[in-house]
């Protein structure tokens, strides 16, 4: 026994460590190590923070995102003082037109993004990562199916088919229960969004387990009695999770601005609702007499999507140091 | 059924479609990876199998596991045909025979600790026991030279040997009486494969283990195994006691593959100098006709090509499949007698 006690020379080296560092380990420290990226988490850890507590930020400012403040307007209905009326009233100053405060309608514009984004991002990982795991595990007929489901929806022009069935399934929505308005507008663009977005994480999952499962240690599992559901719960995919944060990362953003867009085009949330697509819609139409109207939405948008992408490629990056894809793995 | 015998092959043959199929049809094409392969493990003893990339040692080590199932042929364990079991009884096979792997990288699970990889075995056959698992555990890495501290490491922290030792403390984890090991140094430094196989060796005498040790270089097998199989394109060309088929190798194969090894003391090489394998492996899809080898072997004539040698026993014990192998002195003084 004691003959094979004896260690590798290499473990004396070894030995010097205390604790054993997980992958996940060492991407955290990698991750905390980027300055610019652990800002970023900070800059969506305050939008986070700011939405949820929207109401009390409102209460405690006294403003609110639908009060019509007439007084803040002049004849024409612009924004009686300079910059939109930037005023110790109404920090961001307020709404042409309607004089409603646009720092509350900012912030309860954040929570329609932001619950966009990650209500839509759950649901396509989750629906990803389900079909993209079984199809690259089972392969056959399973995985011939589930491909043909993900080139059937990438063929689609999901742009325009979001636009035509805005009102046929807002319209179904109601009429199964949803709320009228805007509840059934944002649960249509949140459905629509993982409908089409579930294909973009399967088809990475499949790609990545179609590789994986070749690797001699889920071999060695099978090898060793396991059933298909231990080799895909608790062999692949620790294995996935890396990829899978990776473009959930950068697909969220995605969502946010989709949203944005589709509010703009007066197909998702509509006014008096505050969401920055809506903002940005009704802004431009006063582009030339309130500029601010224009920006401030703008680069709230803008700044959160940068935020996320910046996370986005640190996570990347933390989780694949040599950019050789290989801790992906 | 001989109860001295701990696995054996009858004629196991696995072929891999392959190929463009049809537009309706199916793959008309195959991969002869492993073509009619007999083989016998005696209780206790090692088994060496010896042959060139890609002549289907991997494929016949995953059939033999039952990892893939054969197209044809039988496998036989401890004296029960396991070639077409499955669910529970598939289960209990695979506590009487494990597998070592070839790729100290890809396997061990990289998200997982030595700890939760050596415990793997328990967790899937359902004997997994908060107290004692870990206690085995760390006894068995204790028994391939692990430090048991190490419980809580990751792959990515050891070596390719002490990886190796993680993969044969996985593969001892259910006690197995047979353990299959896929060329377990060759993806090692050459100064941790001998510490890989004194280990190996130890550890067979020490549980005794019958093992099947699978090499693409004779000399890696020549310390560990009694009897030994060279394989060429998915079969056999000879098998026989280790000291036979080393000394006095019969088959051209054998003998080409014998002297590429590095011996210390050349006259003991079986027969003349160095020789130099002329041309690639055939493809396992369309192999030569009649003798497998004739494509690179120097003794070939017209025969050779039109019929298939069978593996017949040259009177030593040993077997060999060619129509003009060597005049061992073995099978000459057989013959005399
Ligand atoms: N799943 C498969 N599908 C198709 N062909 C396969 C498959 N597995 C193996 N093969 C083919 O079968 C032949 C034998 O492969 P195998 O891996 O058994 O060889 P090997 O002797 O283990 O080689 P190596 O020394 O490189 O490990 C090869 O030509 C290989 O390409
Ligand atoms: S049968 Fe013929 S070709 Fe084949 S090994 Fe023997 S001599 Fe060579
Ligand atoms: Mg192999």
């Amino acid at each position: 026994m004691s003959t094979f006690a004896e260690l590798d020379h290499d473990d004396v080296v070894i030995a010097t460590e205390i604790v054993g560092k997980s992958p996940r380990e060492l991407a955290w420290m990698r991750f905390r190590k980027d300055k610019v990226a652990m800002f970023a988490v900070a800059v969506i850890a305050t939008y986070v923070v700011v939405a949820l507590f929207a109401p009390v930020i409102c209460a405690l400012l006294g403003i609110s995102p639908t009060r019509l403040d007439g007084a803040a307007l002049n004849d024409y209905g612009l924004p009686n003082g300079p910059f939109g009326n930037i005023s110790f009233e109404h920090l961001l100053g307020v709404e042409p037109g309607t004089g409603r405060d646009i720092l509350a309608r900012l912030l309860y514009g954040a929570r329609v993004s932001l619950m966009v984004g990650f209500i839509a991002t759950f649901l396509t990982t989750t629906i990803g990562v389900v079909l993209g795991v079984v199809a690259g595990y089972k392969r056959g007929r399973i995985d011939a199916v589930i491909s043909r489901m993900t080139d059937l929806t990438l063929a689609f022009p999901s742009f325009l088919l979001i636009i035509a069935l805005t009102r046929p399934f807002t319209q179904r929505l109601e009429a199964i229960g949803v709320p009228e308005g805007n509840p059934a507008r944002l649960t249509y663009i949140v459905l629509v969004l993982s409908l089409f977005g579930w294909v973009y994480v399967a088809r990475v999952v499949r790609g990545q387990t179609l590789s994986l499962r070749e690797r001699e240690f889920v071999e060695a599992a099978r090898s060793c009695g396991a059933s298909n559901s231990h080799i895909i719960f608790k062999e692949l995919l620790p294995n996935l999770w890396a990829p899978v944060i990776v473009i959930v990362s950068l697909s969220l953003p995605g969502y946010v601005s989709t949203e944005a867009t589709l509010s703009f085009l007066g197909l998702g949330m509509i006014a008096p609702a505050a969401s920055w697509g809506v903002m940005l819609g009704d802004s431009v139409k006063y582009y030339r007499s309130d500029p601010t109207y224009l920006f401030i939405p703008g680069i709230a948008l803008i700044v959160l999507v940068l935020a996320f992408n910046i996370v986005g490629d640190a996570v990347r990056d933390a989780l694949d140091p040599k950019g050789d894809r290989q801790n992906l793995l | 059924m001989n109860s001295d015998i701990a696995l054996q092959a009858i004629n196991l043959v696995k072929y891999f479609p392959t190929g463009s199929s049809g537009l309706l049809g199916r793959p008309d094409k195959s991969v002869k990876a492993v073509d009619g392969v007999s083989l016998t493990l005696r209780k206790g003893a090692t088994l060496g199998i010896v042959g060139e990339s890609g002549c289907g040692k991997s494929t016949l080590a995953r059939v033999l596991t039952r990892l893939i199932e054969p197209t044809s042929g039988q496998v036989i364990l401890n004296g029960a045909d396991i070639t077409h079991t499955s669910g529970k009884e598939l289960r209990d096979v695979r506590q009487q025979m494990q597998m070592i792997f070839q790729d100290p990288v890809s396997s061990l699970n990289p998200r997982h600790s030595i700890g939760q990889i050596i415990g793997m075995p328990f967790t899937v056959q359902g004997q997994f026991d908060k107290e004692a698992t870990p206690v085995r555990v760390r006894e068995l890495m204790k028994l391939v030279g692990l430090n048991p501290e190490h419980f809580n490491r990751y792959p990515h922290e050891f070596s390719g040997g002490q990886r190796q030792r993680i993969g044969i403390a996985r593969a001892l984890a259910l006690n197995p009486s047979v353990v299959i090991a896929d060329e377990p140094v060759s993806a090692l430094d050459v100064s941790v494969r001998a510490q890989i196989l004194n280990l190996l060796e130890g550890l067979q005498a020490e549980l005794n283990l019958s093992l099947v040790f699978i090499a693409h270089d004779l000399s890696v097998v020549r310390h560990i195994a009694d009897e030994v199989a060279v394989m060429y394109l998915g079969k056999i060309v000879e098998r026989g006691p280790a000291a036979t088929v080393y000394t006095h190798p019969a088959h051209p194969y054998t003998k080409a593959l014998l002297s590429a090894v590095p011996i210390q003391d050349p006259s003991s090489r079986g027969g003349a100098g160095r020789i130099r394998l002329q041309g690639d492996v055939p493809s396992p899809i369309d192999p030569p006709s009649g003798c497998r080898f004739r494509t690179r072997c120097w003794k070939a004539e017209a025969l050779c090509e039109e019929q298939e040698p069978l593996l017949t026993d040259d009177g030593s014990g040993r077997l060999v499949a060619c129509h003009f192998p060597e005049e061992t002195p073995v099978a000459i003084g057989n013959r005399a007698q």
